[in-house]
């Protein structure tokens, strides 16, 4: 088993400010957008983006949390038990420019459900996906509107990012595992 | 000339002749001819015993097999193919057939049945009133000349004192015991298992103690009254054994049995509703069933028998409201005794055959229950440390509706003889 | 991943709380709450069960606890089955067994069984590799309105533990009063219940609550009481004098709740008998949480649902 950084915390820090410009660029602006973060790290990111937006623009962007859990289509596959958090999206959605942020994008099953439940608050104009890091193998047709950084990898690697504020520390880490199995039924979080 | 069968090298027990040690024992024809060391006599058959406990062939003064009327349950000869693989020789039948063993006509029939049926000894015991229905008494004495040698409304009691004291009266003047199924319905009504914290914990309605233990203390004041025997069928309350306790202190003509279930299983055995442990009287509380094991080991209770109690799945594997009341027993019944009070010291081999097999035999004064010289040779021949685990698929018994179904016990019965025949071998 | 709960969810039924842990009973709870929030959406609705089929077979009348399950089961995008068996016919038609093994040659998931028999659920249970959950077994177990009930008095107060709980009612014959019971109990709730003696079952007291026959003084501490529905039509009712009789004696009235506690919640598992065991005025009144209770019931039973179904080693007898 090895483990290698990837990504370091100055390089986190970097992709986030990125992204932020780009989303605002994206969207001429910050009319209308509102950022929706996926249980548990995705919500972590787009706190931090939205945080990142309101400095550049001067504003207070909504940040919802989105928990797929009910939405997944591989439950009775995993084998692990699931871990059920709150969904808390306290604004309407209606015509808004969502950003659905989660933190690593593989393949593309998590951002599917995560649509799913989306459009069941509400019609949204426009939904723009953001990803710290996206690591190939999909098995949808999704691709994100944001990216940190592409990292090829293979299917027997375990993509590990970890947040300050979860983690008590920012990285991003790729681990070799011996089982492939296991990897694929994580999805693609 | 009789055929000659030779049981070599057994540890042989037989409390009436107080015999207990490793003997030979020669069975000529349907007779027991000898017993002694190391018999050296040529027989057509040779049992090698070593190592096995060779007893007198069981004696379950309490059992139902359900012929005539419900054949599907069980019949004379399913119940005694059941007895034999259980080392069970003698059987006393119940009397709540259908129709109840209650006139000439029936037993006549039942006569004729285990005459050709029947593959261990079965011996009737009719119905104290018509119908079992508490209103008129049996024509005991015309019952007596079929060969009944009990009466017992089981299943039920006689609720009018007046009339058991008919009974006890006829019964002493035809010399044929009364044995008691010793519950008060107005007490214990619809109740399914004991009353108290379990039955409150399950949502079902309850059976008190004192609907057994207060008839047990009428019955025997009735038989008190009149000087007749008195038998107490399957005691499953503390109070009740301290009632036959004080009773025949006072010299009252008392015995008293208890079944398998209740010295091994409490209420909390219920707890998932099983309804092979649905019986009645119901399992009681873990004092009860120390209290009964204590009334074993003091003599109290004299005597071991089953209660089979043999029903189809359709009215077992129901709702345990609808689901009838017994467990079948027959086969169980000496490996539950072995393992529960042999092998917890609280009876020695020879304390346990005077209940399974000399004590019966005695309060019934029938000629079995003991291997003397000149006796019918009814032998059961044991392996004491074999362990088996009780398996619905095993059962002989036409109904599967064991209470101790998945239990691990010791002893095997490796042969049953009967009249100096081989009923039985494992 | 750092978890929220570690709590595994092993049971393949839900019976009875008195077989459950309290981290099991907590889960629940919490996962409820996610529930909560979707039922407050625009659409209601979670695909978590699609494709399972859930058959409610009520062997009693009882409108809203099935139709609680089927819109329970609905918003988690399951088929749903009603069957409804006269329990009249029961003992002539086919045994409930044989019911249930049909229901699963039928590739039903989740049978929710509501029987007049104690114990009705444990034996389905014992004979079907489908899941079974309880939705009320004779005098037995009623798990999902208990849950309902602590999820109300969890929302309301915060927490369970050092609670003060009353139920009232005909405990001996209350499948409600015992499920109550063991869950509360797990929380270290303080439980107390209020009966006429006769409708006290015996060895009561073993399940961890105080026992009174008096409904003042089961209601001076408490911070919540829980009134049970009484039913004059049973047999065993025939002995108490008269409905009127128990309501001067036992019913919960404006004036008997200005002895108790100011913000104590009053709780029914319904259907409520006004002028019974409750005045009108107190069911309709601020400290009634009885419709509260009907909404939470939903969320409580999706969450039953949801992690029954979840439970991948049922083993299987079926080809």
């Amino acid at each position: 088993m090895s483990l290698k950084q990837v990504f370091t915390k100055e390089e986190i820090e970097r992709s986030i400010t990125r992204i932020s410009h780009e989303i605002i660029e994206n969207n001429k602006g910050v009319k209308e957008l509102v950022v929706v973060g996926i249980r548990t790290r995705g919500y972590v990111l787009a706190e931090r983006i939205a945080k990142g937006i309101n400095n550049l623009y001067g504003t207070r962007l909504d940040v919802g949390a989105l928990d797929i859990t009910f939405y997944r289509d591989d439950l009775s596959a995993i084998s692990e038990q699931p871990v059920i958090h709150n969904t808390e999206i306290d604004f309407d959605i209606e015509n808004k420019n969502i950003v659905l942020v989660d933190d690593v994008l593989y393949t593309g099953r998590t951002i599917r459900c995560a649509l799913d439940a989306l459009i069941d608050f509400g019609r949204p104009r426009t939904i723009q996906l953001a990803v710290l890091i996206d690591r190939g193998h999909r098995e949808l047709p999704i691709r994100a509107d944001y990216v940190g950084k592409n990292i090829p990898t293979s299917q027997k690697e375990l993509v590990q990012v970890k947040f300050q504020e979860i983690d008590n520390e920012d990285s991003v880490t790729i681990e070799e595992t011996q089982d492939d199995k296991e990897e694929n039924s994580k999805m693609g979080s | 000339m009789h055929l000659k069968l030779l049981i070599k090298n057994g540890h042989v027990i037989d409390p009436a002749n107080k015999i207990d040690g490793v003997m030979d024992i020669l069975v000529e024809g349907e007779k027991i001819s000898k017993i002694g060391f190391g018999l050296d006599v040529k027989a057509e058959t040779v049992i090698d015993a070593a190592g096995k406990i060779v007893v007198p062939g069981i004696v379950d003064m309490h059992v139902h097999l359900r012929e005539p009327g419900r054949e599907d349950k069980e019949t004379i000869f399913s119940g005694t193919k059941a007895a034999a693989k259980g080392g069970v020789t003698s059987v006393l039948v119940m009397p709540n057939t259908l129709p109840s063993l209650d006139s000439v006509g029936v037993i006549k029939t039942l006569n004729d049945i285990i005459k050709k049926t029947a593959n261990v000894g079965v011996f009737i015991c009719g119905a104290i009133t018509i119908g079992r229905a508490g209103k008129e008494l049996a024509d005991i004495s015309a019952l007596k000349k079929e060969g009944i040698i009990a009466i017992s409304d089981d299943g039920g009691s006689v609720d009018s004192d007046e009339l058991m004291l008919k009974a006890f009266k006829e019964a002493k003047r035809e010399k044929v015991l009364v044995i008691c199924h010793s519950e008060d319905k107005s007490l214990s009504g619809k109740g399914l298992v004991n009353r108290g914290f379990t039955s409150t914990r399950l949502g079902l309605r309850g059976i008190s103690k004192e609907s057994e233990y207060k008839r047990v203390a009428r019955d025997i004041k009735l038989a008190e009254e009149i000087g007749a025997s008195v038998h107490i069928a399957h005691v499953s309350t503390g109070e009740s054994v301290e009632i036959i306790r004080k009773g025949k202190l006072k010299g009252v003509k008392v015995t008293s049995e208890t079944a398998p279930h209740y010295f091994t299983l409490n209420e909390e055995d219920l707890l998932d509703y099983n309804t092979s442990m649905k019986v009645n009287p119901p399992l009681r509380t873990k004092d009860d069933v120390l209290a009964i094991r204590e009334g074993l080991k003091d003599g109290t209770i004299d005597v071991i028998a089953s209660d089979h109690a043999p029903h189809t799945e359709n009215e077992k594997e129901i709702e345990f409201e609808h689901a009838e009341f017994g467990s079948i027993g027959l086969e169980t019944e000496l490996a539950v005794s072995v393992t529960e009070l042999i092998g917890k010291g609280l009876l020695t081999w020879s304390e346990l055959v005077k209940k399974i097999s000399l004590n019966p035999a005695r309060i019934l004064d029938i000629n079995k229950g003991t291997l003397g010289s000149g006796k019918d040779a009814d032998i059961t021949i044991v392996s004491p440390d074999k362990e088996w685990v009780v398996n619905k698929v095993g059962f002989v018994s036409k109904s599967k509706n064991s209470a101790f179904i998945g239990k691990k016990l010791k002893g095997v019965v490796e042969y049953a003889i009967y009249k100096g025949k081989v009923i039985y071998k494992a | 991943m750092t978890k929220k709960k570690t709590a595994k969810w092993v049971h393949k039924d839900l019976l009875g709380l008195e077989y459950l842990s309290r981290e099991d009973i907590e889960l629940l709870l919490d996962t409820a709450e996610s529930f909560r929030e979707i039922l407050g959406r625009k659409i209601k609705k979670v695909p978590a069960l699609r494709g399972k089929t859930v058959v409610n077979l009520f062997y009693e009348p009882s409108t809203r606890t099935r139709v609680s399950f089927e819109v329970a089961a609905k918003r988690l995008s399951a088929d749903v089955i009603n069957i409804a068996v006269e329990s009249s016919s029961v003992r002539k038609g086919e045994t409930l067994n044989d019911t249930g093994k049909n229901i699963e040659a039928l590739k039903a998931d989740i049978i929710v069984v509501r029987h007049n028999c104690s114990g009705a659920a444990t034996m389905l249970a014992r004979n079907v590799n489908v899941s079974v959950i309880n939705a009320g077994d004779g005098w037995h177990e009623h798990p999902t309105q208990a849950l309902l009930d602590m999820f109300t008095l969890r929302k309301k107060t915060g927490k369970l533990e050092g609670l003060n709980v009353s139920i009232a009612g005909d405990i001996a014959h209350s499948r409600v009063a015992r499920s109550n019971i063991w869950g509360l109990t797990k929380f270290g709730a303080k439980v107390t219940v209020c009966a006429p003696k006769i409708l006290i079952p015996p060895g009561i007291e073993r399940m961890g609550v105080k026992v009174t026959d008096n409904i003042d003084e089961a209601l001076r501490e408490a911070d919540a009481i829980n009134i049970l529905r009484m039913q004059f039509e049973r047999d065993d009712m025939k002995a108490f004098p008269s409905q009127l009789e128990y309501f001067k004696s036992f019913g919960i009235t404006e004036e008997r709740l200005k002895k108790a506690k100011k913000d104590i919640i009053v709780m029914h598992p319904g259907p409520i008998n006004r002028g019974v065991e409750i005045s009108s005025e107190v069911a309709d009144g601020g400290n009634s949480v009885i419709l509260e209770q009907v909404t939470n019931g939903i969320a409580v039973r999706m969450a039953v649902l949801f992690w029954v179904s979840q439970v991948k080693d049922k083993g299987t007898s079926i080809p």
